[in-house]
């Protein structure tokens, strides 16, 4: 009776998983030359296709010993793509290709090193989503505890890039170092050598890769996610800003840091006395919440407003904007930025586009309002100056120009915008001031719809009329259970889509109103009008 | 020029005889077709096929050596016709494309071609474009084969087997006077391998010599009556031809199993070999060098089945499964005749424990064998306990709630435009166009502009087939309130949209609005030339402008706008072709440079005259942080990679901010796009002087000391108040 020979040998098995374009390939191709250097039998595939294009794909290599095969009579027969459960080590260019490696169950206990560069790359529907749509990182770290024999994570692309080098290399390094593989270090890089590439480069970034998996600990911490808020500082130089200082301390210790967050702010965009109101309006915050026993919840209002009460103070102008382009903390950012060298001149041009609302809401309130309501100056306007306007702020002409219009600060108190500005604040300060009384949870949430009111032109025209509908709901939930809960669904709902669809959906759903259909009754990026 | 160079890998291809080549599954056939004396070779560039096509654009010089004519086809329609050398003539010719997609275009010359037959060898090599990684409908090629009766090779993807099928292709072909396809899957295609060379041969006889001395004979041409006559040549005299060939040189493969499994057999199709060997190993019954305890029938030639190999096989056996991947089950259905006229009992399986659609993965054929296995020889999978175990956890760790909890956080990521990309701007106009005349009927096309229709952008009804985005507006040609709007690619323009899309639109006067897409090459499969590329290419003649040619099909109203990047103009032009009062067919040309082939142009000339100390200034686009408000209205008219968002760094801004990073190539999108739509100030373009002069040194101090002192003089009230 014959009976087949079954001989040893085990591949290793090696799932890449990168996005197009971020040099799987050449990873993939490096750990075959360097096997079949050292005497192994190396296949590699892929489907990279129109992925190459920016989409997720895999790579996926195979190694044998050539002794083994010798032994076997035949060459190997390898298998050419991973088999979810038989992977020996899974290698993920980004955060969350490490995330798709587990989901498709190429991580297992028993066998896989998973190794995943902690940088992200968001994918359009987060980045593109009107509030903040990152996911959260740490489901992958928590996931990758559970699904991987071992878990080394750390951002490999911010190493590529301070050796001035591509994520292929400090992957490749960390491969290395984490000694999951038969070949020792000289073979990774004498590999990294012979292709004769930016050679130097990719030798220090993958030095500093072999060194992080070399030293990595069993279990890769969390990522910190969190937003630091500032210190409260100990003294102020200035004898006025010092006296400011003082009040904050007045303050329950839970609102200090945002408090001084807002005091910074405020100087920075008016100057001290409009610090000074900002204060003066969150002590009188503090005596309400107060009185509604925010003591107990942590003071929640108080935190709310001197967040929120600062945002909406700070709002955007003319003259702000001309005062941040102009700043030489900004240039000095935007030279940093594009890795300028020190004997390399850089000059930016802005891309701006005045309107009428803007030109008048920066005048004095008067003559703001007649002239938006005259037709002749509106007309002139529009014709003549209401287009895209390339702002060289580097040359004198445009840098003093801009630096007139950020001067300007000092009628900001007096202009048309600050008049419609401070009577919108208002409007919304007295209605969080009366729901408080009835329900402390629900003025909370209606200080954060503040959130939603950001940006310029139709942007900032789309948020106030969302917030305009928000505060609507806040009137007609008062008084109804899980009012703050539902205030806050809606919010979220206000900020998932540019369209305004999921907000319709839930304020027909929970309030039974009809919803208002946007302009037009289609999808539209929404017609330039300034805040009223 | 294509995307990628291939001086290297040409190199293999003049690699002497008996040399060990180690590269890509398709470069391995290229270097095949050469060992075989290809006379000519023409195709259709397309995943994942392209590399052979850019690889002998790239070896012109060998090829020139060796009397081997190659061409870079219209489309594969043409490449098929082309193959009509081989009709009269013995001239063994080549051609590929992708398919099923090439092959539904090549079909009317493949149907004339496999009709009449051919003297001289002819191969297809298709790239199955089919499972993970593709980019088409999920269809099979099989069924072009069948109905034409040409032979279908599916040889086991390793390029020692690649290699002998493309020569085996060629004599097969000759033998049976049949066209003959060459099957080779995605991964096959771009599989990492080696093989043994053979020397590379010149064409016997020379397409030279058949212009010198043509022939012809009526009875080879599809007309009646020889056309009648051709199908009864096809059952009776080509089949068995071939049958007869297949089986003398034994192109299809047995492998025996152990004595105690001899009553059981998996019948394959040869390029799922290697993933069927790993299942069985994953079962315990093969190992890693295709030894395997299941006796194997191995079918390098899928179409036709040989009756005679398959009664062989199944003779004396209780139960044999076949694996063949996506549907409908023609094999199958094909087996089960042959047993049935047979009178043969084993039993047959396939479809019934495996699925009838979808990419047969390992895991699926494991799973399929196991079940297999677990009906006729439950007995089978016991004794591979022996056997080192290997098998994967019984319980998948996709199960584990936390890797569940995945699904919420991991984030789709397809394909889409790279960054810089021109088509991009020009689907912001379109959504700009939108928002003021509001939403339209919109026509997609092939190509990469066919991320149109996913986010941000979210743009496209249908996609009916390469060059047919105009075509499939063509029902919209009645009178409405609103017109159609159509997108076309270059590539799918001269591939066939000159005349399905431009002259029909002219010809039924249709009043609907056509993008033609314009970036200088066929983009999307790798950036190869076309008639109306830019570049200057020794052996193709380019610069045929597209404007000239839609003109001359007839077409008035033309706007050409030679930079996309001008977003406000094209959404005017856009809207103008919307609204205008003139009849007839509405053409914008939006041209620009495909990005990915501009960078690869232009940066190594831009670090050459850097070093060499030449003024030079390199543009990129950023983003103020503090100005930025968070509401990513700019990526919503974008999707750019290199235009993403980051923490703001202020405490009081909670969403992150809108950022530009190292990979930006200072396309001017942003900027355009912020201006157009009104978005916001937040965007600037650097512009960054590298070996500025010393008029540049001078005026910069000039200014810096100006400005420097203004801005300290405000810095210094900021810091007085400092908190």
């Amino acid at each position: 009776m014959s009976q087949v020979t079954l001989h040893s040998g085990t591949p290793i098995k090696i799932a890449i998983l990168a996005m197009g374009g971020q040099g799987g390939g050449v990873l993939a191709d490096w750990i075959v030359e360097m096997a079949e250097a050292g005497g192994w039998w190396a296949q590699t595939t892929s489907v990279p296709g129109v992925a190459q294009r920016t989409g997720a794909t895999i790579y996926y290599v195979e190694l044998l010993p050539e002794a083994a095969a010798h032994a076997a009579g035949r060459p190997p027969v390898l298998a050419m793509m991973p088999t979810p459960g038989d992977v020996d080590l899974v290698v993920a260019a980004e955060l969350m290709e490490a995330g798709r490696a587990m989901q498709r169950g190429l991580v297992t206990p028993e066998r896989t090193t998973l190794i995943a560069s902690t940088h992200r790359s968001y994918a359009v529907a987060e980045k593109a989503a009107p509030g903040n749509g990152i996911a959260d990182p740490n489901k992958v770290l928590d996931a990758g505890r559970e699904a991987a024999r071992r878990l080394l994570c750390f951002d490999l692309q911010q190493m590529a890039e301070r050796a001035g080098s591509v994520i292929s290399a400090s992957l490749f390094g960390a491969i290395a170092g984490a000694g999951v593989l038969p070949f020792a270090r000289d073979a990774f890089e004498a590999t990294i050598r012979h292709g004769g590439v930016g050679v130097e480069a990719s030798l220090k970034a993958f030095a500093l890769g072999f060194d992080a998996a070399a030293q990595a600990p069993a279990a890769p911490a969390r990522i910190d996610t969190s937003r630091p808020l500032p210190d409260v500082p100990a003294s102020a130089a200035h004898p006025r800003v010092q006296v400011l200082l003082d009040t904050v301390k007045q303050f329950p210790q839970a609102t200090q840091p945002l408090l001084v967050a807002g005091v910074r702010r405020l100087i920075d965009y008016q100057d001290v006395a409009y610090a000074e109101d900002y204060l003066r309006t969150l002590q009188g915050f503090r005596t309400l919440d107060a009185q509604a026993g925010g003591d107990a919840r942590d003071w929640a209002l108080t935190q709310a407003a001197a967040r929120y009460v600062a945002v909406a103070m700070s709002y955007d102008d003319m003259i702000r904007v001309a005062d941040l382009k102009t700043r030489g903390s900004r240039f000095e950012r935007v030279r940093s930025e594009v890795g300028a060298k020190s004997d390399q001149l850089v000059y930016t041009t802005e891309f701006m586009h005045p309107r009428l609302e803007e030109i008048c809401g920066t005048l004095p309130l008067r003559l703001g309002r007649w002239l938006e309501n005259s037709k002749t100056f509106g007309g002139f306007i529009r014709r003549r100056v209401e287009h895209g306007r390339r702002v060289k702020t580097g040359t004198l002409t445009w840098f003093v120009g801009l630096y007139c219009i950020a001067g300007l600060r000092r009628i900001r108190r007096g202009t048309l915008r600050h008049a419609i500005e401070t009577a919108h604040i208002d409007d919304w300060l007295a209605r969080t001031t009366r729901i408080v009384a009835t329900d402390y949870a629900l003025a909370v949430e209606v200080l954060a719809c503040r959130r939603l009111i950001k940006g310029y032109s139709g942007t900032h025209d789309r948020g106030d009329r969302r917030f305009a509908r928000l505060m609507q709901a806040a009137d007609e939930l008062l008084g109804q259970p899980e009012a703050a809960a539902t205030l806050k669904s809606l919010r979220d709902a206000a900020l998932a889509d540019e369209e305004g669809k999921a907000l319709d959906a839930q304020l027909a759903q929970l309030l039974r109103a009809p919803a208002t259909p946007p302009a037009g009754g289609r999808a539209r990026i929404d017609t330039p009008r300034v805040a009223a | 020029m294509a995307e990628r160079s291939f001086a290297k890998e040409v190199e293999q291809l003049r690699l002497p005889a008996g040399s060990e080549f180690r590269g890509e599954g398709i470069l391995a056939v290229t270097k095949a077709l050469l060992q075989s004396g290809v006379g000519y070779v023409a195709g259709y560039q397309g995943s994942p096929i392209s590399h052979l096509m850019d690889v002998l654009a790239d070896a012109k010089e060998i090829l020139d050596e060796l009397g081997v004519h190659f061409e870079a086809s219209a489309s594969e329609a043409t490449a098929a016709a082309t193959l009509a050398a081989s009709v009269m003539y013995p001239i063994r010719g080549a051609v590929t494309w992708k398919s099923t997609v090439g092959t539904n275009v090549a079909s009317d010359a493949l149907a004339n071609l496999a009709s009449g037959g051919v003297t001289g060898g002819a191969l297809v090599i298709i790239g199955e474009d089919y499972g993970e990684g593709s980019s088409i409908m999920q269809e099979r090629s099989h069924a072009f084969a069948m109905k034409s009766q040409m032979w279908l090779l599916d040889p086991r993807p390793n390029l020692e087997s690649i290699v002998k099928a493309v020569e085996d292709g060629f004599e097969l072909s000759e033998a049976s006077n049949t066209p003959v396809m060459l099957e080779m899957r995605i991964r096959s295609c771009h599989v990492h391998g080696r093989f043994i060379t053979r020397e590379n041969c010149r064409p016997a006889f020379s397409l030279a010599e058949a212009l010198e001395n043509p022939r012809r004979d009526t009875n080879r041409i599809v007309l009646p009556p020889a056309s009648f006559a051709h199908e009864h040549e096809k059952v009776r005299d080509r089949w068995p031809a071939a049958v007869q060939f297949i089986r003398e040189r034994k192109l299809n493969e047995f492998f025996d199993g152990d004595d105690t499994h001899a009553d059981l057999g998996l019948i394959l199709q040869g390029g799922l070999y290697n993933g069927v060997v790993r299942a069985l190993q994953l079962l315990g019954l093969a190992d890693a060098f295709g030894n395997s305890r299941i006796p194997l029938y191995v079918m390098n030639v899928t179409y036709p089945v040989i009756d005679d190999e398959v009664l062989a096989f199944c003779k004396d056996k209780r139960a044999v499964l076949l694996l063949e991947e996506g549907q409908p089950d023609y094999i199958e259905q094909n087996l089960n005749t042959i047993l049935r006229r047979a009178g043969v009992t084993t039993a047959l399986c396939g479809k019934d424990v495996l699925p009838m659609a979808g990419e047969y993965t390992t895991q699926v054929m494991r799973d399929g064998i196991e079940a297999f296995l677990t009906t006729h020889a439950p007995r089978a999978l016991e004794s591979s306990a022996a056997v080192p175990a290997q098998a994967p956890a019984a319980v998948p760790i996709t199960f584990h709630p936390k890797v569940r909890d995945l699904a919420a956080v991991v984030p789709p990521r397809p394909a889409g435009f790279c960054t810089g990309c021109p088509e991009r701007p020009i689907f912001a106009a379109m959504k700009l166009a939108q928002a003021d005349l509001g939403e339209h009927h919109i026509s997609c096309d092939i190509g990469c502009h066919l991320f149109s229709i996913l986010p941000p952008f979210n743009l496209g009804a249908t996609t009916m087939g390469y060059g047919l985005g105009a075509a499939s507006s063509s029902a919209f040609n009645v009178k409405s309130g609103k017109r159609s709007i159509s997108v076309m690619g270059d590539g799918g323009f001269w591939h066939n949209g000159l005349t399905s899309g431009i002259a029909n639109a002219v010809f039924n006067k249709n009043d609907g609005v056509i993008v033609i897409v314009d970036n200088f090459y066929s983009s999307a499969t790798g950036g190869q030339d076309i008639p109306s590329s830019r570049a200057d290419n020794p052996n193709r003649a380019t610069k045929h402008p597209i404007e000239a040619a839609i003109r001359g099909a007839g077409v008035k109203w033309v706007r050409t706008i030679d930079r996309t990047y001008d977003v406000a103009r094209l959404r005017d032009t856009l809207e103008e072709a919307l609204t205008t009062s003139t009849d007839g067919p509405k053409v914008i040309i939006a041209q620009s440079e495909c990005m990915l082939n501009k960078q690869r142009r232009v940066r190594p000339l831009f670090n050459k005259a850097v070093k060499a100390g030449e003024r030079v200034v390199k543009e990129r686009f950023g983003v103020d942080p503090d100005v930025c408000s968070g509401d990513h209205a700019c990526i919503r008219l974008s999707g750019c990679p290199s235009l993403s968002v980051k923490d703001s760094g202020d405490p009081l801004k909670e969403d992150p901010v809108a950022n530009v990073d190292n990979s930006c190539v200072g396309c001017g999108n942003c900027g355009e796009v912020a201006e157009a739509a009104v978005l916001c100030p937040s965007f600037y373009r650097a512009d960054i002087i590298h070996n500025p002069t010393a008029a540049d040194r001078i005026k910069a101090r000039v200014r810096g000391a100006v400005i420097g002192w203004l801005q300290r003089r405000r810095a210094a009230r900021l810091a007085r108040h400092a908190l």
